[in-house]
């Protein structure tokens, strides 16, 4: 009971604070429009010359994924402040478990960077994207939801092994840049040269992709089931190797240099 | 408020507390205690070991050898029976910027699972005493510094703690805010009837507010007593000079760090940095 009030009103805060801070919220649009307009429309033509079809049809639900991924990411690694300097003390000096602060914080992220793609959601339809059956869309959710939830346990995760910001900069270039490029969110999955081929499936938001792409248009490269299976099995390893990083936090010391 | 509980219970015991990290040692084996409803003080340069101290006295850091107790509870061992027993005011703010007044004080209470009834009572009788009653639907992010300290000495007595830790509550603030600050603090200390425990760098704030005072430096306590014993030990006239006879140096303001540094970089990447 106590942890769940815990977890509930942590949830409401960071929720709070999104719908407040409006700035945040648009400028962290950016990116994703950017991607979608430039390249969308950019390829486009070319793409359909090829043969290939609507590239909208594949760039839409990657970059719905990119706003989830991004958003997440970012929100786990904001441990790493937030313990030093920020509201995470105060959290961390009160008689509630390490566990119910890591699922308070988790479902915060998860459900923002939800909200987020749920927005370039319907900024693609503006670009002229159609989902093609609208009974799928709740299992889209659910797989937006899912998505959020691996990159934010994963964020988590790995800023609780982190003790300051040198390495952030690191994480953006070699993780989450990588993540996003070599998911499949820019291409199709077919006909991939061997080693991208490889590449491709170990990347988790791979399965993401491919699972909003076949919930959102019927275009899934794997079946449904397998793609939900490998998301929903990294949910749950992620999210236990996230809490058991997050529970060894020691507010530690910085380096005085 | 000194004599009258100078025959006082200790409510803090620290024995042979030492803490390492790595090659550093930050804390070097420091015994001191600390008696129920006093105001004690660490004074001591940047780096001294004082916010170590508290960390692991506030179960954020675990010692590397050595014994504490805290209201009758080991911060190692019983860390939920401790949590509950302090509140904490942090060197850095640790407020909800994005959040009102008011829903900060909530937060915190929920956390605490203080009821409601009473969660509501005592938000009201708080907020009063850090005169912030009428701005408690404000955003935290509207605050001065000094108003966003006063909160945080509100919120971290929601809960009815015995002990309140300060660290470097008036770092950043002008001398007026302070005054203004150790006024509440005082009051607080009275009405409550609730230790304080606090660090500083600033010798007037140590001389004037604390019953009792231990001066450490380099990771050691070197003398321990009030203002007036520690003038009168080393033949001083202000505790400036008593600390410069002690230590051999003066406290000394350091030029920014590694801390400082991200803290740029905080403001630059997320936009919403807050400096102090």
């Amino acid at each position: 009971m106590r942890s769940l009030n815990t977890i509930s009103i942590l949830w409401l805060r960071q929720l709070k604070r999104y719908f407040r801070s409006r700035a945040r919220l648009i400028g962290s649009l950016g990116q994703p429009i950017l991607f979608l307009f430039a390249l969308g429309f950019g390829f486009g033509p070319i793409y359909a010359k090829a043969g290939g079809g609507n590239y909208l049809d594949i760039i839409a639900p990657g970059v719905i994924a990119m706003g989830i991924l991004f958003t997440a990411v970012f929100s786990g690694i904001e441990v790493i402040w937030d313990r030093q300097f920020g509201f995470l003390k105060e959290t961390l000096v009160a008689p509630v478990s390490r566990l119910s602060i890591m699922i308070g914080r988790t479902l915060e992220g998860a459900t923002v960077a939800f909200i987020q793609g749920f927005i370039v959601f319907g900024i693609t339809f503006f670009a002229g994207f159609r989902v093609t059956n609208l009974a799928m869309l709740p299992v889209a959710f659910v797989v937006m939801f899912l998505i959020a939830l691996i990159f934010t346990a994963l964020g988590t995760g790995i800023a609780s092994l982190l003790e300051d910001f040198q390495g952030f900069q690191l994480i953006m270039n070699f993780l989450v840049m990588p993540l996003f490029f070599l998911s499949g969110a820019l291409f199709p999955l077919t006909d991939l040269p061997g080693p991208l081929g490889i590449i491709v499936r170990l990347d988790p938001l791979t399965y993401g992709v491919d699972a909003l792409r076949g919930a959102l248009l019927g275009l899934n490269h794997w079946a449904m089931l397998t793609d939900m299976t490998i998301l929903v099995l990294l949910t749950g390893v992620l999210l236990v190797i996230g809490a058991a990083l997050f529970a060894r936090i020691e507010v530690k010391k910085l380096k005085r240099s | 408020m000194m004599q009258e509980h100078a025959q006082g219970e200790d409510i803090i015991t620290v024995r042979d507390l030492r803490k390492t990290f790595g090659n550093l040692t930050a804390v070097d084996g420091i015994t001191f205690r600390v008696k129920r409803g006093e105001m004690f003080a660490f004074l001591g340069p940047n780096g001294a070991g004082k916010t170590t101290t508290i960390k692991m006295l506030t179960t954020l850091l675990h010692p590397t050898s050595g014994s504490m107790s805290l209201d009758g509870h080991d911060p190692v061992r019983e860390q939920d029976a401790v949590r509950r027993s302090f509140g904490i005011v942090f060197q850095d703010p640790s407020l909800d910027d994005e959040l009102t007044a008011s829903e900060n004080m909530e937060l915190h209470g929920v956390l605490y699972s203080v009821p409601r009834q009473l969660r509501h009572e005592r938000m009201e009788q708080l907020l009063n005493i850090v005169d912030l009653w009428d701005r408690r639907n404000d955003l935290v992010k509207h605050f001065s510094g000094g108003m966003k300290r006063r909160l945080e000495i509100g919120r971290s007595l929601l809960h009815h703690p015995t002990i309140l830790f300060l660290d470097e509550p008036t770092v950043g603030l002008d001398l007026q805010t302070r005054n203004h600050l150790w006024e509440y603090v005082g009051e607080l200390n009275e009405k409550e009837n609730v230790t304080v425990f606090l660090t500083t760098h600033y010798m007037e704030e140590a001389d004037r507010v604390a019953d009792r005072i231990a001066v450490i430096d380099h990771g050691k306590i070197i003398a321990e007593g009030s203002a007036d014993d520690l003038k009168k030990t080393t033949n001083a006239q202000t505790l400036e000079e008593a600390f410069h006879s002690l230590t051999g140096h003066a406290i000394r303001e350091e030029e920014a760090g590694a801390l400082d540094t991200m803290r740029m970089a905080r403001q630059m990447w997320r936009g919403r940095g807050k400096g102090r």
